[in-house]
């Protein structure tokens, strides 16, 4: 039973909290930019304006175009799920491990781009290739960082490698590498600067605001809850293999509130972090991307390397 | 099921397809023909598939039986042989072979000349169904060359277009030269004794060198079959080439009998494997991965690109048997026989989605009259049923859960992972530049097939085939249908097709069947049919269950609450666009400029791939252009170079025709001189 509920509340919590955290990380960004910024909680009363709203859909868009929102939503959900936040134990991590995680992003991106192709715009289209490029840039830094840390914890499952890397594995140089690497995987799936910029407007600089331009009322809130959501996701993600401690290993009241506290301090951080690098950084133009994301494949290989020569010295 | 049972089975199989390459020659005649003949085609595949599941799902292991046929050579016969490996390509050869005959039974009806098709098509499916029960070089290569021959004679169906009959000279060019290098390899491996069966090869022990060129010369051989860069440059050509039917049964299933030919030769014929074969294979495999993705992904022509995207997936494969093989080098039975798992799982998936990927192609091309990606738009209003099934076959070859694709090339990163614990630092090393070309590849894939659903399926009509385009007929549908579910099914429940698998793969690594059993699925409180997991419980786990009812579960969840929160019926309205909707589809995204953005930072450099925009002057009234020409590293450096040789050197020796009686007779005397004084100098 306790169990039970504790799935229900890893799959709700998060969804729940999302957007409280675009909140803060939008609220953080406007006072460094030296603006009040908007409540924290606006991102709420945003999803729940688009809700309200009726949705307009042009007159040739499909099936595809109408159920990608939620499909591409549950899919985000699920990948959400199988992370530990504050708990390992009752966890879909055991049956998704780290690489179905990257593999379900992977789909949730599919559906988003498939769907910004289906009215037959070419802001769609602009968004859809050039999202589905950052993919292709990103995903072999990602496995070759999960490699790193599969050498390490000799899994790919994220409960298993939360717990080995919280059992005294130490500062290591590879692990410094391999987490830079998923950070900046991170950054570009997210869709943060500066691969794109979350609050742009300006049609040429778009990426995933172009795709979804012709979403309006509950589908859009859900593609909007759904990217807050992604980003949950990856600084949960990085939070449990990099900074994997007070996650609660036992049902015990005191540990899961200690578990959920560690959690929400880890978000906050990571939040205050991504606003920081935001306004110091500029956004940079599609064709750089390479660059970025092949800087972040290096110090994946470099990492893996490092930890053989590691394990060879031994 | 008794092997007896099992032998008839393969007996009137192979029968009854000789038979109906003779009913097909008179279809031109008659051709009432056409449809009983397919569907007895069909049924013949299911016969020979019934025969090969009873040999992979017996519950014993070891189970192989033989037979000897009075024919053949005279002092060898023709000796059969059907064990688990071979009924594991004897199963994917046969469930295209079903979707191929079911789909051709409602697509051929039209064609001008259907003995073209009817006759080769039986032929083909009874050459691929020869090779993997061959039990000798001569019997597998009689089915290796009617496999080739029936294929050519298939790409030749539109003889009447000059690109199909270069296709076609091309592919027989390259087959012919694979059958050549199997066969020095055979008699590499028969040594001066003259072994020719393969158990002869089995029990002898050839020495380092003999086996390294033999395992080479298999590698040139079987490896242009399946489609190996360099060696590839025929598929993309001839397989478009043939009618789609044909199309997915080559790419779907030849592909496999050449890898097929690859693993048994490597692991079982030639030798004790060595480490560096497998390093080689592996490095070569990923190379040929991210090479063919992204070819698929600059490519317009529909059927061009599924070709490339075969190539993708072989080298896929290939990567997983090179880790197999270099596993078993190092004595690592566990870990080769999930690498082998999960190669022959790919090919299996890859047999199913492809079919049903190049069948798609099929039924856009039947409906539209074109393959041009950029004529195409719009069709998921108009191949209602058509467009969701090749959807399934996109997403399941982009890799990604619940689909099958996404479970096997989970085992090939599995796999990857096992092999940074591989004893020589090369292949150590090698393993995350190879984790990290496949991860290239898969993503490569997805952005490409999102670049092929979303130019022919979604969008506007971008020309009038497309917007008068109509749904085909049901026994296309069916084959489709058939196929989308195998896709599914596999993916929701990886462990049923992974437990013969296992076996079968655990069998070739370690005959004496004790490393078979482990390695799927035996954690505690899981079975097999739940979660794959590779190594027992003790690493990670990938459960298909969990991804699919997951997905489908929170994909209701969010249905259900949306429709309680926001009950406001959805308006129909002209598109947003930014607010200056433009109502010509000319001004949507192509399939040139979908894949503008990574044929820039992959092509340039591996395709040298190069777009040229010509904008005149403002006030000139000309309109601009656009031309993209990228050129085959392979066609450049290798075979441009080559058949320039050729043709130097035969320019050269045209000479030797137009001599005078005397200089030949002279000539011949000299070189009975020369051979004299070879005999003198080596005795």
């Amino acid at each position: 039973m306790t169990d039970l509920a504790l799935l229900i509340f890893q799959l709700l919590l998060p969804v729940a909290l999302a957007p409280l955290l675009t909140g803060l990380v939008r609220r953080i960004k406007a006072r460094l930019l030296g603006r009040r910024g908007p409540a924290l909680v606006q991102p709420y009363r945003d999803l729940a304006r688009l809700f309200r709203k009726e949705p307009v859909l042009a007159f040739n868009a499909s099936w595809l175009f109408r159920g990608a929102p939620y499909v591409s939503f549950a899919v985000v959900w699920l990948a959400m799920a199988a992370i530990p936040t504050f708990a390992t134990t009752p966890s879909l991590g055991l049956g998704l491990d780290l690489i179905a995680i990257a593999g379900l992003l992977g789909l949730a991106r599919i559906l988003v781009a498939l769907a910004g192709m289906d009215v037959g715009t070419s802001f769609g289209g602009i968004g859809a290739s050039r999202e589905m490029t950052i993919g292709a840039l990103a995903e072999p830094a990602m496995l070759v960082a999960i490699i790193a840390l599969a050498l390490v914890a000799k899994s790919t499952a994220l409960p298993d490698l939360s717990k080995a890397m919280s059992e005294g594995v130490g500062l290591r140089v590879s692990l410094a590498l391999a987490l830079g690497a998923m950070v900046m995987v991170a950054i570009a799936e997210t869709g943060r600067i500066p691969v794109d910029n979350p609050a742009t407007h300006l049609e040429l600089t778009m990426v995933h605001e172009a795709m979804v331009l012709e979403y309006s009322g509950r589908h859009l809130a859900l593609i909007e809850l759904g990217a807050m959501l992604k980003l949950t996701l990856y600084l949960s993600l990085i939070g449990c293999i990099f900074a994997p401690w007070g996650i609660a290993r036992d049902a015990g009241m005191t540990a899961l509130a200690a578990g959920a506290g560690a959690w929400l301090a880890k978000l906050a951080a990571g939040g205050l972090a991504l606003a920081l690098f935001e306004t110091v950084i500029a956004k940079m133009r599609v064709f750089r991307y390479p660059e970025f994301l092949g800087a972040a494949l290096l110090f994946a290989i470099l990492g893996v390397v490092f930890l053989y020569i590691s394990q060879h010295l031994k | 099921m008794s092997d007896v049972d099992q032998w008839t089975l393969i007996g009137v199989a192979q029968a009854t397809f000789v038979g109906l390459a003779v009913g097909g020659c008179m279809t031109n005649r008659r051709p009432v023909l056409i449809v009983p003949l397919y569907a007895l085609a069909a049924l013949t595949c299911v016969v020979a598939l019934v025969a090969a599941l009873g040999t992979l799902l017996a519950p014993d292991a070891d189970v192989v039986t033989r037979r000897v046929l009075p024919v053949g050579l005279p002092d060898i016969k023709s000796h059969l042989r059907l064990d688990g490996l071979a009924a594991v390509f004897l199963v994917i050869v046969n469930l295209g072979g079903i979707a191929a005959a079911v789909y051709g039974i409602g697509y051929d009806a039209h064609t001008t000349e259907p003995a073209r098709v009817l006759a080769p098509f039986p032929l083909f499916l009874a050459g691929m169904n020869l090779v993997p029960l061959a039990d000798d070089a001569f019997t597998f290569l009689v089915g290796w060359e009617l496999m080739s021959l029936a294929s050519w004679l298939l790409v030749l169906t539109g003889h009447e277009q000059a690109d199909n009959r270069r296709a076609a000279l091309v592919y027989l060019t390259m087959a012919a030269f694979g059958a050549l290098a199997l066969l020095m390899a055979f008699g590499a491996l028969a040594g001066a004794g003259g072994g020719y069966t393969f158990d002869a090869m089995r029990r002898s022990t050839p020495s380092a060198a003999i086996a390294t060129l033999a395992a080479f010369a298999l590698l040139l051989g079987a490896g242009s079959k399946a489609g190996l860069a360099p060696l590839h440059v025929w598929l993309p050509l001839a397989h478009p080439a043939a009618p789609s039917h044909v199309s997915a049964l080559m790419s779907g299933a030849m592909t496999k009998v050449a890898l097929y030919a690859l693993a048994r030769g490597l692991l079982e014929l030639a030798g004790t494997p060595q480490w560096w074969w497998g390093g080689l294979l592996a490095v070569i495999g990923g190379l040929t991965a991210a090479l063919g993705a992204l070819q698929s992904l600059t490519q317009n022509d529909s059927k061009t690109l599924l070709a490339y995207s075969t190539i993708e997936n072989i080298g896929v494969i290939t990567a997983a048997l090179g880790l197999a093989i270099a596993f078993k080098a190092s004595g690592q039975r566990l870990e080769a026989g999930l690498a082998l798992t999960a190669a022959l799982f790919h090919a299996l998936n890859h047999g199913l989605f492809k079919s049903l990927l190049f069948l798609g192609a099929g039924a856009v091309l039947h409906s539209t009259g074109t393959r041009e990606l950029d004529r195409l738009g719009g069709l998921i209003h108009r191949l209602r049923w058509t467009a969701p099934l090749v959807l399934i076959g996109c997403l399941a070859i982009s890799a990604v859960p619940p689909l099958n694709g996404f479970a096997s090339e989970w085992l090939v990163f599995q796999s990857v992972l096992d092999a940074t614990g591989l004893g020589h630092w090369e292949l150590k090393f090698a393993a995350p530049v190879i984790g990290a070309l496949l991860a290239l590849a898969a993503a490569l894939a997805a952005a490409g097939f999102v670049r092929f659903f979303g130019i022919a399926f979604l969008g506007r009509p971008r020309d009038a085939v497309a917007a008068n385009a109509h749904e085909v007929t049901p026994a296309m549908l069916a084959a489709m249908a058939g196929l989308a579910a195998l896709c599914l099914a596999f993916g929701a429940w990886p462990g049923v097709p992974l437990e013969p698998l296992g076996r079968a793969a655990g069998m070739m690594v370690d005959p004496s069947g004790a490393a078979g059993r482990l390695f799927v699925g035996q954690g505690d409180g899981r079975t097999a049919w739940l979660a794959i997991a590779p190594h027992g419980d003790l690493t990670a786990v990938y459960s298909g269950m969990v991804a699919a009812l997951g997905l489908a579960a929170l994909t209701g969840i969010a249905v259900g609450v949306t429709s309680m929160a926001s009950r406001t019926p959805a308006r129909r309205a002209p598109a947003w666009d930014c607010g200056f909707p433009e109502p010509n589809p000319a001004t949507q995204y192509t399939a040139s400029s979908a894949g503008q953005p990574l044929r820039r930072i992959f092509g340039g450099p591996a395709l040298a791939a190069r777009d040229r925009v010509e904008m005149p002057p403002a006030g000139d009234l000309r309109p601009a252009t656009f031309a993209s020409a990228m050129r085959d590293p392979a066609w450049h450096y290798l075979f441009d170079p080559l058949i320039a040789l050729v043709s130097r050197t035969t320019e050269r020796l045209n000479a030797l025709q137009f001599l005078a009686i005397r200089v030949y007779l002279s000539l011949m005397f000299a070189a009975l001189i020369g051979l004299l004084v070879v005999v003198a100098v080596t005795r």
